[in-house]
């Protein structure tokens, strides 16, 4: 079995990432995975948070906002709503988010979909103490 | 008989027509090129997302529980018409002939006795809707704005639409934009938006993926999920073709009004220059003959 996989993160303005990777660590929905070679096909939701691609021994982090990643056995596809590399975030970029998502919370009935919300911002909240903004 | 300090001032003022109109056409075809960048850069997007969405829905077709954006709301009373223009004229027949297509399925509907609605997308469309569908016109996106064609836009047309999806306002949903095909050629398109269709993957990508995939979570919430982005992101391809079909029609258009320009200047300049010609013979032949009278 090849021990890399095809990894690309794309976001629907470009293509953010491309390359051979060892491991990729993805920020599922229900929480944090990670794909390796020869991974089970698979479909899964992305929440905020951070992809980590090991490529060589070496290390590249992105954020992502949202979408979904679909895994197979040789690659791992990342369609993120937003994405961009770590050192790229500022703390505004999170700030805005996180008062978007209380906005959201705020007006929300209660029911699945403010819990879906307030999940959401916690995502949000959560990444932002993780970068240290 | 124009004198020819008319001919003159008109010769002038084309010249600088000419100017402008070679001008615009530079823009254009800088920002053309621009527009065709982003377009290929959210392709990958597109096709990745319309492929997943492809596998789902054929497995999701025939479930009971099915989401309604896919199977349809069960009645196609209400249709829902986008109409993506540009924000400015001047780019040839680009914007009507979007109108026009729009126009024919608007004519058959309301002869089959359906509702329809309209959104519009762009200032010139609106405008020339506005004349025979005023009350047919429910809302309207403002491009003008913006500097060039992101995500988001498509995001806010999405967000309207499924608002009124989930409001129960319509039932079916059409896209209607300009494909790009060539600086002399876009084609006017129309397409289904709810519910979805998507074209089947094609080739060995398609065996290779099948229904084996694990889904977390369940199919029917990840489905639920990711409809409303496929819908997004299929306008937002729709609006990347669209800027840049417009800027090619644009491009096109400029280049025939600069030729056009030149061949009139050519023209006037021929008509100067034998009125001219006619004055400095008359003058002479007066000189000549008081000459000879004396």
């Amino acid at each position: 079995m090849a021990d890399t996989m095809q990894f690309d993160l794309v976001a629907p303005e470009r293509m953010v990432h491309s390359a051979s990777a060892t491991a990729v660590t993805i920020p599922a929905a229900e929480g944090d995975m990670t794909a390796m070679p020869g991974h089970a096909p698979l479909i899964a939701t992305l929440r905020p948070g951070v992809v980590t691609v090991m490529t060589d021994g070496k290390s590249e982090e992105f954020v992502v906002t949202g979408g979904f990643a679909e895994v197979s056995a040789t690659a791992a596809a990342l369609l993120a709503e937003e994405a961009m590399p770590k050192s790229e975030v500022t703390a505004d970029f999170l700030n805005e988010k996180i008062a978007h998502a209380e906005k959201l919370v705020g007006g929300a009935e209660p029911g699945p979909q403010a819990a879906l919300l307030g999940q959401q911002l916690n995502d949000f909240m959560g990444l932002k103490s993780r970068l240290g903004l | 008989m124009p004198s020819l300090k008319d001919l003159k001032t008109r010769i002038d003022s084309v010249k600088s027509t000419r100017k402008i109109t070679s001008a615009m056409k530079l823009v254009a075809a800088a920002k053309l090129k621009r527009a065709q960048d982003a377009a290929e850069a959210g392709r990958p997007y597109a096709d990745r997302m319309n492929a997943v969405m492809a596998n789902l829905a054929s497995s999701a077709k025939n479930s009971p529980t099915a989401p309604k954006l896919l199977v349809g709301t069960g009645s196609d009373k209400v249709h829902l018409l986008i109409v993506a223009t540009a924000e400015r004229g001047l780019c040839g027949g680009f914007n009507s002939s979007i109108v026009k297509l729009a126009r024919e399925r608007i004519r058959s509907l309301l002869a089959d006795g359906k509702t329809v609605k309209i959104l519009t997308v762009g200032k010139k469309g609106r405008e020339q809707l506005l004349r025979d569908y005023e009350e047919l016109l429910i809302d309207h996106v403002d491009l003008s704005g913006a500097k060039r064609i992101g995500y988001e836009h498509a995001r806010e047309v999405s967000e309207k639409v499924m608002n009124l999806f989930s409001a129960g306002e319509f039932d079916v949903c059409w896209l209607f934009f300009n494909k790009f095909q060539s600086v002399i050629s876009q084609i006017p398109t129309e397409s289904q938006l709810i519910p979805a269709q998507f074209d089947a993957p094609e080739g060995e990508d398609a065996k290779g993926a099948g229904a084996s995939y694990e889904y977390e979570p369940e199919e029917d919430l990840i489905l639920a999920d990711l409809l409303p982005r496929s819908i997004a992101t299929q306008i937002f391809t729709a609006l990347l073709e669209n800027a840049a079909s417009e800027q090619g029609a644009r491009m096109a258009a400029m280049d025939n009004a600069t030729r056009n320009a030149g061949d009139m200047i050519n023209k006037l300049t021929l008509v100067y220059n034998r009125t001219r010609q006619a004055a400095i013979t008359k003058e002479l032949i007066e000189i000549i003959s008081g000459a000879e009278a004396l």
